[in-house]
């Protein structure tokens, strides 16, 4: 998108407010709405992607070793993946300790 | 001239939808709306009409299967009254928002309670600021007209907004009068195919209904009321088109012998027939100076062509067949006071609501409710609204 919404006049939205840019909600950064961010401790992690189905953000993503990665730039912090984790290998970290 | 057939003016908007070849109806029945998607269901049926006719368990379901009928590219009627109206309304505000060009017919009904199935017009006030057009037909003939027409001015592409032409319940509704039908083939070529702007596409993909976040939410509302306020140049220009191909002619704002009057009744709807007979009474017998006008766009409110209608006069009296609880007057009333506010010369304006549900207004109310304003006016009267014909 050329402009973004927040730096467009009235007349220049586009018609009824639409997105014709698919995905581009991902130039929204939500990272910064979180108060506790998820960690995990990979030892314990079985690569069962469970976590990454149940984000509702698709803050989570595949690491080269099977594992899975945090995307703190859009996590919210909401802690699904910690209570969905197969083997309680997510653990939820207050911010800024 | 075409030949007058007389029908039912429900049969006749079905008629109007049927030759504007409609792609989609969703519809839930309510007295006094009934018979026009009754007879839509029949067309339909009878492959008469190519549509899809979606039934549906209310009139929020009917709204919503609306608003995906012509988020798909599909052109879209339905038709309501009273409480109807009143449980699509949450959906209401959505259609104008997302641009979508919908039709819909409200005969006009009271709201319960107490349970009314009779006219006034407290429904389409209710849902006077959803950002639909909104128009009023005061007869037959004009119901069928300006159904035809609202499917070509929603769907200017300058326009794309949603449009509902208001008609009396049971005044209109439910009588038969003459119509004059116009040729298929006139109708296709005064209103060719509706070409969407954007439609839903699976191989150019949009999102539409999207959150709006304080940052961009005022942006969008301040878009959708500058269309919504420039759509009434689009309703003029649609309405010389159709004068100049069929001979009737229609304006936003209509003057009966207005001419110089020093006193004004301000009418919406069919009651608008009465009051000219009243007039007639008025000039004719009395040799009285008064005139009326008629408000037949209701929203975009036509400032301006109010203002010249009403230039000159020194007694405005505005009949409203609505109550705004609460309110310093009744709600046309009260777009009139703010749209003269201030304005030099401007006349005295008295309000009056009458014809609640379903009570007649009879010709002989209509010259009460002119002396009365003429007295009131005499003595400049600081007043809210006059109840006529209520019992105290
Ligand atoms: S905390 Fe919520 S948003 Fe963040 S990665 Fe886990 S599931 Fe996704
Ligand atoms: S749910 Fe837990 S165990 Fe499964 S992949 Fe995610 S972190 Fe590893």
């Amino acid at each position: 998108m050329a402009k973004k919404f927040n730096e467009m006049a009235w007349h220049e939205y586009p018609l009824g407010f639409m997105v014709t840019e698919p995905g581009c909600a991902a130039e929204y950064r939500t990272g910064d709405w979180r108060s506790q961010r998820p960690e995990t401790d990979k030892s314990k992690c079985i690569k069962c992607g469970v976590c990454y189905l149940v984000c509702p953000e698709g803050a989570i993503v595949l690491a080269a070793d099977g594992t899975y990665d945090f995307d703190l730039e859009h996590c919210k912090g909401c802690g699904i993946c910690a209570t969905e984790c197969w083997t309680g290998c997510i653990s939820m970290v207050e911010e800024g300790e | 001239m075409a030949k007058r057939v007389g029908i039912e003016v429900s049969l006749a908007i079905s008629e109007a939808v049927k030759q504007a070849k409609v792609d989609a109806i969703a519809a839930y029945p309510i007295t006094p709306q009934t018979h026009i998607v009754e007879h839509l269901s029949e067309l339909v049926a009878d492959a008469e009409l190519d549509a899809a006719f979606i039934p549906v368990e209310s009139e929020h379901s009917a709204m919503s299967v609306c608003a995906g009928t012509a988020a798909a590219g599909a052109r879209t009627y339905t038709a309501t009254s009273s409480q109807g109206l009143a449980l699509m309304n949450e959906i209401l505000y959505i259609i104008p928002a997302l641009r979508l060009p919908i039709v819909m017919t409200i005969a006009n009904r009271a709201l319960s309670g107490p349970i009314s199935i009779w006219n006034d017009h407290s429904d389409i006030m209710g849902a006077r600021d959803t950002g639909w057009i909104a128009i009023f037909a005061e007869n037959g003939q004009e119901a069928y007209d300006l159904t035809l027409q609202s499917f070509k001015i929603a769907e200017d592409h300058r326009v794309l907004l949603p449009i509902s032409v208001n008609i009396d319940g049971f005044t209109l509704s439910h009588v038969i009068e003459p119509h004059e039908f116009i040729d298929q083939q006139e109708v296709d070529a005064f209103l060719p195919e509706y070409k969407p702007a954007v439609q839903l596409n699976p191989d150019q993909p949009v999102s539409m209904g999207m959150v709006g976040i304080p940052e961009v939410y005022a942006e969008a509302k301040k878009c959708q009321d500058e269309v919504l306020k420039n759509s009434e140049a689009v309703v003029k220009e649609v309405f010389r088109e159709f004068g100049e191909k069929f001979g009737r002619h229609y304006q936003v704002v209509e003057s009966y012998r207005a001419e110089g009057a020093e006193t004004l009744l301000l009418t919406m709807g069919s009651v608008s027939e009465t009051a000219m007979e009243a007039i007639d009474r008025l000039q004719d017998v009395e040799k009285r100076s008064v005139g009326l006008v008629r408000l037949r766009l209701w929203r975009p409110f036509p400032s301006a062509d109010l203002l010249k209608a009403v230039t000159g006069c020194k007694t405005l009296a505005v009949l409203d067949r609505a109550v705004s609880f609460g309110s310093p007057g009744g709600p046309v009333a009260s777009e009139v006071r703010s749209t003269l506010y201030g304005v030099d010369g401007a006349p005295y304006i008295a309000s009056f609501i009458a014809g609640l549900g379903g009570r007649d207004i009879t010709i002989a109310d209509f010259i009460s409710i002119v002396d009365q304003a003429e007295s009131m006016a005499e003595s400049n009267e600081n007043h809210q609204y006059k109840m006529i014909g209520v019992r105290e």
